[in-house]
C-alpha cells in the first residue's frame, strides 16, 4: 500500500483549513442552536435563567391544548393556501405575457422586480399609509366605487386579505423573473411543432409551456410554501398580529412568546412544530411536483 | 374570412397585452410615487380630505426633522456596517469553502458538504431564540461583532460557489503549480478573480438581504441605538403617532442605495436572482 505524499497530505492541510471558518461558524449558530432548540423545549425558563424547570414532555401537552398555536397554525396555513396561488399564477401569466422580446416588455420586467428589492419593512409601512381608511389613496379610490371605507388592518375580517395582498405585490416579480428563466430555456422547436400540428394559444401553454417548465415551477411553488410558513415582516410591521390575533402567524407567535411574554422554552416548543410542520409540507409538496413530471415522461 | 378573424383576434391579444401589462405597472409604480411625493409634502397636507398627489406646498421638512425624531443617522450607519461587514465576510469564507469543496481532496469532505446543504434545511426562525440567547451569553448582543459572526458564512453561497468552481477547467492548478505557486496563491491569482461574475451576483444577493432584513436584527439589538434602518422605522411605525411626511422620507431614503445599485447594476441583480432560482 502506498502511503500518501508529503504534498498530497499538505494539500488536504490546506483544504480543511479553507473550510474550517465556515464549518466553525455552522456548528456554533447553525448546528448547536438546533440541539438547544430541542432541548429548551423541554424546558421552562426565564431570560435570566434564574428558575429552569425540567417539563418532561408537558411544554408539548401545552402546544396541543394551547388555541393561541392552533389559532397562529391556522393563520399561516389560511396565509398560504391564498398568497402561493396568487403569487405564482401572477408570476406565471406575467412571465409568459413578457417573455417575447422588446422594449415594453424590458421597461416592465425592470419595472415589475422594483418591489422584490425593497425591503418587506418599508413595503409594509407604505401599504400601511395607501390603505389607511382616513387619508389612503386605496381607500379613498375604494370610497369612489362606493365601497364605505373601513379600516382594513384592524377588521378582523379583511386585515389578513391585505397582508396577503401586500405580500403578492412585493413577491410576484421575484417568482416571475425566475420563471422568465425557465421559460427562456424551452427550445422553440417544441412550440413550431405544435403550430404545425394546428396547437392553439392556451393548449401550447397548457401542453408545452406549463410541463416543460414544471422543475422551474416546482421550486417556486416549494420555495414559497417554504416562505409563507415563516411570514413575519409584513405581520409585525402591518397589524403586530392583530386584531383580536387574527393574523397572528406561527413566527409572530414564537417572537413574541420569547420577547414579550419571556417564555423561551415555550417558543423553542413552537419552533420545533414548526420546523416539523415546514419539513413535512415542503417533502410532500416536492414529492407531488416531482411525480407529477414523472409521468409527464 | 377566417383570415381576417385570424387577423383582428391577434389584433385584440395584442391590445389586451398592453393594457394589462400597463396596468400592472402602474398598480407597482403608483405606490413608490405616493411615498416619494408624500415625503415632501407638510403634514397637515398629508391628512386633507381626499387624499391628492400634488396638493399644498413642497418642501424638504420632513428631510430635515427625520433626523432629529429618530435616530436615523445611526441607523443608517449601523446598516452600512453591518451589510457591508457580513457581505464581506461571508464572501470570503463561501470562497474559500466553495473553491475547497469544489476543487480539493481532504478527508471528511463529502459529510462536511452534506451537513453545509443541510443547513439550508433549517429556517432561521425555528433557531431564532437559542441563537439570542447564545447571543446573549457571549455578551455580543447590541454589538457589530454579534450580528456580524451567524451570517458569516452562508450554505446558499457556498454552494453557488462551488457550482463555479466545478466548472473551471481541470489542470488550472497544475498550470499553477508548474510555475511554483503555493494553493494560496493559486486560490488568490489565479482562481478568484476567474469567477468574478459570480462573486458580484453574490455579492448583491448578500448585501441587500442584509440590507433589507427585520428580524434578525430585531432579535440581535434591544439598544434603540443599534438597530438597523428596517428595525428601526417598523418600531417607529409601532410606538408613535405616526407622521407619514417624516416616515416616508425615510423610507426614501433608506431605499434609495439598493435603488441606484438596481438602476445600474440591473443585468447583475436580475442575474443574480435568477441563480438562486435554479438552485432547486
Amino acid at each position: 500500500m502506498k502511503t500518501k505524499s508529503l504534498l498530497e497530505k499538505k494539500r488536504e492541510r490546506t483544504g480543511l483549513l479553507f473550510v474550517m471558518p465556515s464549518m466553525i461558524i455552522f456548528t456554533v449558530f447553525v448546528f448547536v442552536p438546533l440541539i438547544i432548540s430541542f432541548v429548551f423545549s423541554l424546558l421552562k425558563f426565564d431570560m435570566m435563567f434564574n428558575h429552569i424547570e425540567f417539563q418532561k414532555l408537558d411544554n408539548y401537552k401545552k402546544l396541543l391544548g394551547d388555541g393561541r398555536f392552533w389559532n397562529a397554525l391556522w393563520n399561516t396555513v389560511y396565509f398560504t393556501l391564498f398568497s402561493v396561488p396568487l403569487l405564482i399564477g401572477l408570476a406565471l401569466i406575467v412571465a409568459v405575457m413578457i417573455k417575447k422580446k422588446g422594449w415594453f416588455s424590458g421597461f416592465c420586467k425592470s419595472v415589475y422586480f422594483i418591489p422584490a428589492i425593497c425591503s418587506m419593512t418599508i413595503v409594509s409601512i407604505l401599504w400601511s399609509f395607501l390603505v389607511n381608511p382616513d387619508i389612503g389613496v386605496f381607500s379613498y379610490w375604494l370610497s369612489l366605487l362606493g365601497v364605505k371605507p373601513i379600516n382594513v388592518l384592524n377588521s378582523p375580517k379583511w386585515a389578513m386579505p391585505t397582508v396577503i395582498l401586500v405580500g403578492v405585490w412585493k413577491n410576484f416579480g421575484f417568482n416571475m423573473v425566475i420563471l422568465l428563466a425557465g421559460l427562456n430555456g424551452i427550445d422553440e422547436s417544441y412550440y413550431e411543432a405544435a403550430e404545425m400540428d394546428g396547437a392553439k394559444g392556451l393548449q401550447k401553454f397548457l401542453k408545452i409551456t406549463v410541463p416543460m417548465l414544471m422543475p422551474t415551477l416546482s421550486f417556486t411553488i416549494v420555495n414559497s410554501i417554504i416562505g409563507s410558513f415563516q411570514v413575519f415582516d409584513q405581520v409585525y410591521v402591518m397589524t403586530k398580529g392583530g386584531p383580536l390575533f387574527k393574523t397572528q402567524t406561527l413566527v409572530q407567535l414564537i417572537y413574541s412568546t420569547a420577547f414579550d411574554s419571556f417564555n423561551m422554552g415555550y417558543a423553542s416548543t413552537i419552533a420545533v412544530a414548526l420546523f416539523l410542520i415546514t419539513f413535512l409540507v415542503s417533502t410532500f409538496t416536492f414529492k407531488k411536483m416531482t411525480r407529477g413530471e414523472e409521468d409527464l415522461g | 374570412m377566417k383570415i381576417n378573424t385570424e387577423y383582428a383576434g391577434k389584433y385584440v391579444w395584442k391590445v389586451i397585452r398592453i393594457v394589462a401589462l400597463g396596468f400592472l405597472a402602474f398598480i407597482v409604480l403608483y405606490p413608490f410615487l405616493w411615498m416619494l411625493v408624500t415625503s415632501f409634502k407638510a403634514e397637515a397636507d398629508i391628512v386633507s380630505f381626499p387624499p391628492k398627489l400634488f396638493s399644498g406646498r413642497f418642501g424638504l421638512d420632513s428631510y430635515i426633522s427625520i433626523w432629529d425624531r429618530i435616530p436615523f443617522l445611526k441607523y443608517y450607519k449601523n446598516t452600512i456596517i453591518f451589510a457591508t461587514s457580513v457581505t464581506l465576510v461571508s464572501l470570503l469564507f463561501d470562497t474559500m469553502s466553495g473553491y475547497a469543496f469544489a476543487r480539493m481532496n481532504f478527508p471528511g469532505k463529502n459529510v462536511m458538504f452534506l451537513l453545509v446543504m443541510g443547513t439550508m434545511m433549517i429556517p432561521f426562525q425555528v433557531i431564532m431564540v437559542p441563537l439570542f440567547v447564545e447571543i446573549y451569553k457571549f455578551g455580543l448582543i447590541n454589538t457589530y461583532v454579534g450580528m456580524l459572526l451567524p451570517r458569516a458564512t452562508n450554505a446558499f453561497g457556498i454552494f453557488m460557489m462551488r457550482s463555479f468552481f466545478v466548472s473551471l477547467p481541470k489542470g488550472l492548478e497544475e498550470a499553477g503549480r508548474i510555475d511554483g505557486a503555493g494553493e494560496f496563491r493559486i486560490f488568490g491569482k489565479i482562481m478568484v478573480p476567474l469567477c468574478k461574475p459570480a462573486i458580484v451576483s453574490l455579492f448583491i444577493f448578500h448585501f441587500m438581504y442584509q440590507w433589507n432584513d427585520l428580524l434578525y436584527p430585531l432579535l440581535m439589538t434591544t439598544d434603540e441605538r443599534r438597530k438597523t434602518l428596517p428595525a428601526g422605522l417598523a418600531t417607529f411605525m409601532g410606538t408613535h403617532v405616526v407622521e407619514y411626511g417624516v416616515i416616508m422620507a425615510g423610507a426614501c431614503l433608506s431605499l434609495l442605495p439598493i435603488l441606484i445599485a438596481y438602476l445600474v447594476a440591473q443585468k447583475q441583480f436580475v442575474q443574480g436572482i435568477a441563480m438562486t432560482g435554479m438552485k432547486g
